[in-house]
């Protein structure tokens, strides 16, 4: 036992204690799982339950990009969970073991709806027709004001629990769960799962990729499948925690938001959307307390100077800040080390050169 | 007949947006989102002219013309210009600027509805169809833009650049022509072209902070139905969807809230038969 534990420390230090990205990331993780014992501000704790779910939603948005997919109708698949989740919950009466899987269903049927016309299209072609789904999707909730509340949407549902604490873990443990997986989905280093790097290659050249011998349109619907399903299960939390699904969850908006989240925190990445989100939505969350009038338009202001001077992201950008790649043996290394922790190779080789 | 007559109208007026904005996608490589935000600030601009400080209309419109045209060029200048390389973050910094107006706008002026004054009074009867004379002055202006454009894009040596800087970059660097300072003329065309639509326009609607939204994404829809790049393809798409929408509007119930999902699903259906858009040429993707 003790040996065991040794060795999970030992493994621990050479794979996180000695790369400051991984350790910042182990450090919020414990910082979201204590978060529920120390705030005690509800407000607070709402807000993070929130974030937790547009966490997954802008990750799954993330595994489209990743595949080189640009959606703009991110909203469709968030919209069609949440729906499914709270028809099935009012005029069905099932319970929320049922309701959120059944949401996640809906997610990835309208993931391969979708993939029907995106796979003979590219680039902003693309972009355009994912837009108009949600838009679809939104007038035939208005066409059908029985069955979905038209205008009014639906409320009344069964919340997730009674306690605001139980629902923040709720959310948080799906949320890391389901980002876990995406992560490893899209792992372009696995030797056992495939699909990262044959959706990196799709990303990069798509008839190459081809030409290689992979079945593109078996990848492309599997990555819309998978989006539509992580973005489900994002839209059937959300129907759940909100108790009220109105039609402006499939809003242009609702399809913007995790674009923004993504691309501020570093897109195709995975853990990017998570951390732009994060400090996106605690941050505009704040704004409203401290400066209710103007909150958006500070907010916006921030993303654009934060954009102009990191366009890869915030998350790329301190790794690049911090980590440095050993050119011998790929090692990832802190920044200030002069040569590489495994393989003695100097680290910064152009200012050797010069010298 | 009033759904054609209006059909026309507003197609004219769609056809006019879609071509500044493609003008813009070709020779600048950038999909502006914030463009029709212009829109929305021109209409402002002309109602803060106009209603509240009591100038003339002959005033008024060159002045919120310049202004906003001004704003445009600025953003690209200072914003958008040094990120142009990154595709998406593009995207991204055009929406946050479009969210950012809005924002400005709406803490200005708050939620209210506002009116701006028509520049012409009175209808006309036409075919057993009153008619509002701002409709007609609005088709007209439109036309004029779009036939001003088409002179300018086929007769002038700026104009030429411009196409050619649309259709390859880099050649057009090895020519001589700088690159740079075409997209700029392209940027500023682009945006005179949505305010002086909007101030002919913004009469027939009203002005309120999020009147950017719905033009932004039938522009986009429009755009890429006729095809990237397709002058021709942008005009017949804007005349397509614009008359579904007028028609969704007037025989469906309820069509105030489809009008919108009706169009685009014309769209996806017109793209799923046919990739390239009505008249856009299937090129090959562009290698590094």
């Amino acid at each position: 036992m003790r040996y065991f534990l040794w060795r999970l420390y030992r493994s621990f230090e050479g794979e996180v204690f000695d790369i400051p990205g991984r350790m910042i990331g182990f450090a919020g993780i414990i910082l979201l799982l204590s978060a529920g014992l120390v705030i005690s501000d509800p407000h607070l704790i709402k807000m993070l339950t929130f974030a937790a779910i547009f966490a997954l939603f802008a990750a799954s948005w993330d595994l489209l990009f990743f595949a080189g997919q640009l959606s703009l109708g991110h909203g469709a698949f968030f919209g069609a969970g949440a729906y499914t989740s709270a028809i099935l919950s009012l005029k069905g009466g099932l319970p929320i073991a049922i309701t959120i899987p059944l949401g996640a269903f809906t997610g990835v049927i309208m993931g391969v709806i979708l993939a029907i016309p995106a796979l003979r299209l590219r680039g902003p072609y693309l972009a355009i027709v994912t837009l108009a789904f949600p838009v679809i999707l939104q007038g035939i909730v208005f066409i059908f004001p029985d069955l979905t509340g038209g205008e009014l949407g639906l409320y009344g549902l069964t919340p997730i629990s009674d306690s605001a604490l139980v629902i923040y873990y709720f959310c948080l443990i799906v949320m890391l769960i389901c980002v876990a997986v995406i992560w490893k989905l899209t792992d372009t280093g696995s030797r056992i799962i495939r699909s990262g790097i044959i959706l990196y290659a799709i990303r990069e050249d798509e008839i190459s990729a081809r030409d290689s011998g992979i079945n593109t349109v078996k990848y492309k619907i599997l990555a819309f499948g998978l989006s539509g399903f992580f973005g489900g299960i994002a839209g059937g939390l959300y129907a759940h925690t909100m108790v009220v699904v109105g039609p402006s969850t499939l809003s242009f908006l609702f399809s913007i938001y995790p674009l923004i989240w993504t691309i501020f925190g570093g897109a195709a990445t995975i853990y990017g959307p998570v951390i732009g989100t994060f400090i996106l939505y605690l941050l505009s969350s704040q704004l409203l307390a401290i400066v209710p009038e103007i909150r958006m338009a500070i907010f916006t202001a921030i993303i654009i100077v934060m954009i102009l001077f990191m366009p890869e992201g915030i998350s790329r950008w301190t790794r690049d800040k911090l980590e440095i790649t050993c050119p011998r043996c790929k090692i990832i290394n802190m920044r200030n080390h002069k040569v590489c922790r495994v393989c003695d190779a100097p680290l910064h080789l152009e200012k050797a050169s010069s010298s | 007949m009033q759904v054609l007559i209006i059909g026309i109208v507003i197609g004219t007026v769609y056809a006019a947006l879609a071509l500044g904005f493609s003008l813009i996608w070709g020779a600048a490589r950038i999909i502006n989102l914030a463009y029709t935000s212009f829109y929305m600030l021109a209409a402002y601009f002309f109602y803060v002219f106009c209603s509240l400080l009591g100038l003339n209309i002959l005033l008024a419109i060159p002045l919120s013309i310049l202004i906003t045209t001004f704003i445009g060029v600025a953003t690209y200048k200072f914003c958008l210009e040094r990120i142009r390389a990154h595709e998406f973050v593009v995207i991204l910094v055009s929406i946050a600027l479009a969210f950012f107006f809005e924002e400005c706008v709406l803490s200005v002026f708050g939620y209210h509805y506002h009116r701006v004054p028509p520049l012409v009074h009175g209808y006309q009867e036409l075919f057993g169809v009153r008619v509002l004379n701002q409709y007609f002055l609005a088709f007209g202006f439109c036309i004029a833009l779009i036939l001003g454009l088409w002179l300018f894009l086929s007769k002038s040596r700026t104009g030429i650049a411009i196409r050619a800087t649309s259709q390859d970059k880099e050649v057009v660097n090895l020519m001589g022509i700088s690159e740079k300072k075409v997209s700029l003329v392209a940027i500023f065309i682009g945006i005179g072209f949505v305010t002086i639509s909007s101030v002919v326009v913004s009469p027939i609607y009203v002005v309120e902070p999020s009147m950017w939204m719905h033009p932004i994404i039938m522009i986009l829809a429009i755009v890429v139905l006729g095809g990237l790049g397709s002058l021709k393809g942008s005009l017949i798409a804007a005349y397509i969807l614009a008359f579904s929408e007028v028609a969704v509007v007037n025989w469906l119930p309820m069509g105030d809230f489809i009008k919108g999902a009706v169009s685009l699903l014309v769209m996806v259906i017109v793209l799923s038969l046919r990739p390239e858009g009505i008249f856009g040429v299937a090129f090959e993707e562009e290698r590094l």
